[in-house]
């Protein structure tokens, strides 16, 4: 029963969702900082690059290959995001802007790809791939055996992180305190609350959760590499965040669901669905339209709170 | 950052040497950050840019190569600066010029082959059609649904090139060739009428057709932006939507005619692509070249000023050209985007200097502030704020 179309799909929404969930925590902690992080498709481009490359080039066992790989991916995508930062924190650029750049610099026709033929990576098929674990043998258990007991060490980690996420934003001081400074960072700073601070932390974070979501299709999905791999799901965390409210646990709902759309075409073919396979591969993006409308027009205006500085800079003098 | 301590102070106004200058600093400290990643990466740096100025503007044929990628690149250049220029973010050109692109190709197969006289008009008219239908989606949804256009515009460019490889490869399309021996082997467009091409003019260096729409079209978006009363609108709306309101302007339709614009305008990049260059539908060119993308950054050099982009246009048609002249062992694909990457990061970085002075030095900093607790009434207050704001 393990096998059945609603089993085999929902597996592959967690397979194909995780990837969103962690770069849309990560965007989710920026922009509770006031920062619209346009530049998370870049991040998650450059760590797959990078990720893909350490854990080819490294000599040793695979899970220190993969670890140190997924430790470098996230330094990359933390790199990144602190040159946003700079550029749209202390000198008040514009994020649309900036966040081109950043796609334009690493993306398909930039770095990402700049690193790819120099490192040659296009060449061969990934020599380690994060592996499934069960912790409990548990996996043979009908419909929740393979769901919650048979994935990889970065599906486990995503459930944490959105705990983890919940708790930090809703229970702590510094999560409140990441609030105000999104709310009103004129409050915030008068509390002694350090604005630029937390609005630098809260946006790297979001780049190293960007890095390693990146670094999840070329060590997780498919151990290989094409040029815009990610292929434009950095834009669809973005959108996922939106379309959750700003809250960790939609968002999780809410990733998983873009991944089982994602994952419709692979399903679908499999079972000799015969449809030109460019309608599923159109989904997700058509969805996150459909979505990205249905909360900023009449049904999720009343529900809909961005935080009230995203996307304002900020500066004492100025306020 | 808390090596060199700075902070930022308000200039009421900026020197007029600063606006024109910053895109030469941008243009030359991306050159300088690229050099720098070259030798990272154990290549010399002064050997590619060499190679790269020749293939760009020296080499027999360079300048017409390079005309011709400044082709696309001038007219999605200007589909950015009058759309950027009213903060309407239409990021949407590169699917906006595929639209355009078969719109432009099927009037240029149906006409088959009658006089140019005929299928050009025709093939320009369909290509700024197309482009105008694919903005009009987030045009619209921004307009009477409030959907910002920024997710919406990028998405449709990630739909765009699918129905492309859905009309060439995976269908018998009307634009699919389904006749010429190369065909069978690898699925291709169906190539135009060799009398439906586009003109050349020039004599040694060939000038595009498409070049000189524009050209001209810079001219007279100049022209309007500067002197009519759509220009003047369109800058107090974009100063401020507030005022646009009380001005008795009406922004939406305000809103929706720069988005046709600027669809337009990417539009006939697509059609240009079709008649000047490809002559067919190639998905998978038009997908590699993002020339919407690049546009953006034509345009942001230009500080989104029409006569600017012509400059710019050419500028960076020059390093997309030698990228693609000089690509292999020395010049590893991807340089040239990380470049204009850059710039594009240095030039919206650089804005801040028309806005506020650099005053250096730790004095400048206004005094410390202890980092301990808050006080228990201001924490309460915030956090009610707070939870307001986000349940």
């Amino acid at each position: 029963m393990n096998d059945t179309l609603l089993v085999t799909l929902m597996a592959a929404g967690i397979l194909y969702g995780t990837p969103l969930v962690l770069a849309g925590i990560g965007e989710l902690f920026a922009e509770r900082s006031g920062v619209m992080n346009l530049g998370v498709e870049a991040m998650m481009l450059m760590g797959a690059a990078t990720a893909f490359w350490t854990s080819q080039s490294f000599d040793g066992p695979g899970w220190i290959a993969l670890t140190v790989s997924l430790a470098v991916a996230a330094a990359t995508g933390t790199a990144l995001a602190a040159i946003y930062a700079f550029t749209v924190v202390t000198l008040r650029a514009s994020q649309i802007v900036a966040g081109l750049a950043l796609l334009i610099l690493g993306g398909a026709t930039g770095l990402s790809s700049y690193i790819a033929s120099i490192g040659d990576l296009a060449r061969d098929t990934g020599k380690h791939r994060l592996p499934d674990y069960d912790p409990f043998g548990l996996a043979d258990l009908p419909v929740i055996g393979p769901l919650l007991f048979d994935q990889n060490a970065l599906v486990y980690g995503s459930w944490v992180l959105v705990v983890l996420a919940s708790l930090y934003l809703y229970r702590t001081r510094p999560g409140l305190h990441l609030r105000a400074v999104g709310e009103d960072p004129k409050s915030a700073d008068a509390m002694g609350v350090n604005v630029v601070r937390y609005r630098y932390a809260h946006t790297m974070f979001g780049g190293a959760m960007a890095g390693i979501a990146g670094a999840y299709y070329t060590l997780a999905i498919a151990p290989n590499w094409v040029d815009n791999i990610t292929a434009g799901a950095g834009w669809i965390a973005i959108a996922l965040v939106i379309t959750s409210f700003w809250r960790p646990g939609l968002l999780l709902v809410g990733a998983y669901l873009f991944g089982i759309v994602t994952s419709l075409g692979f399903t679908f073919q499999t079972r000799g669905v015969d449809l030109p396979s460019q309608i599923f591969s159109a989904m997700p993006y058509l969805l996150t339209i459909v979505a990205v409308v249905l909360v900023s027009s009449g049904w999720g205006r009343g529900r809909l709170h961005p935080p009230a500085a995203l996307g304002e800079p900020y500066s004492r003098e100025d306020a | 950052m808390p090596w060199i301590e700075f902070r930022l102070e308000k200039r009421l106004e900026p020197p007029r040497w600063l606006g024109p200058s910053m895109p030469f600093v941008a243009v030359t400290a991306a050159l300088l950050l690229g050099a720098a990643i070259l030798l990272v990466s154990g290549r010399n740096p002064a050997v590619i840019y060499q190679r790269m100025f020749q293939a760009a503007f020296t080499n027999p044929g360079a300048l017409s190569a390079t005309l011709a990628a400044a082709t696309p690149l001038l007219l999605t250049g200007l589909a950015a600066a009058v759309a950027f220029r009213m903060r309407v973010w239409n990021i949407g050109a590169d699917g906006q010029l595929m639209i355009a692109a078969v719109l432009a190709a099927g009037a240029g197969i149906a006409l088959g082959e009658r006089s140019l006289a005929i299928s050009l008009p025709a093939m320009l008219v369909a290509g700024a059609i197309g482009g105008i239908a694919w903005a009009l989606i987030p045009a619209l949804l921004r307009a009477y649904l409030r959907t910002s256009e920024v997710l919406t515009t990028l998405m449709l460019n990630y739909v765009a090139p699918l129905l492309l490889f859905y009309l060439i490869i995976d269908s018998t399309s009307y634009w699919r060739d389904l006749e010429s021996p190369s065909a069978r082997v690898f699925p291709q467009g169906k190539t135009l009428a060799e009398s439906d091409f586009w003109p050349e003019y020039g004599e040694g260096i060939a000038v595009p057709f498409g070049l000189v729409v524009g050209v001209v079209l810079a001219v007279v978006l100049a022209v309007v932006l500067r002197s009519t009363r759509l220009g003047f609108q369109m800058k107090v709306a974009a100063d401020s939507e507030t005022a646009g309101h009380y001005a008795g302007i009406r922004t939406v339709r305000l809103l929706i005619l720069v988005m046709v614009i600027s669809g337009a305008l990417a539009g006939l990049a697509g059609a240009s692509q079709v008649g000047d260059f490809s002559h067919r539908i190639e998905p998978k060119a038009l997908q590699f070249a993002s020339y919407g993308y690049t546009g953006i950054a034509v345009a942001a050099l230009a500080r989104y000023n029409p006569l600017g982009v012509v400059l710019s246009a050419f500028l960076v048609g020059g390093m997309t050209n030698a990228g693609f002249a000089i690509q292999g062992v020395d010049l590893p694909l991807g340089l040239i985007g990380l470049i204009q990457g850059l710039i594009l990061l240095l030039v919206a970085a650089s804005e801040v200097s028309s806005r506020y002075r650099f005053v250096f030095g730790r004095r400048a900093r206004p005094e410390p502030r202890g980092p301990g607790p808050p006080g228990e009434t201001g924490e309460q207050a915030t956090a009610g704020a707070g939870e307001g704001g986000t349940s």
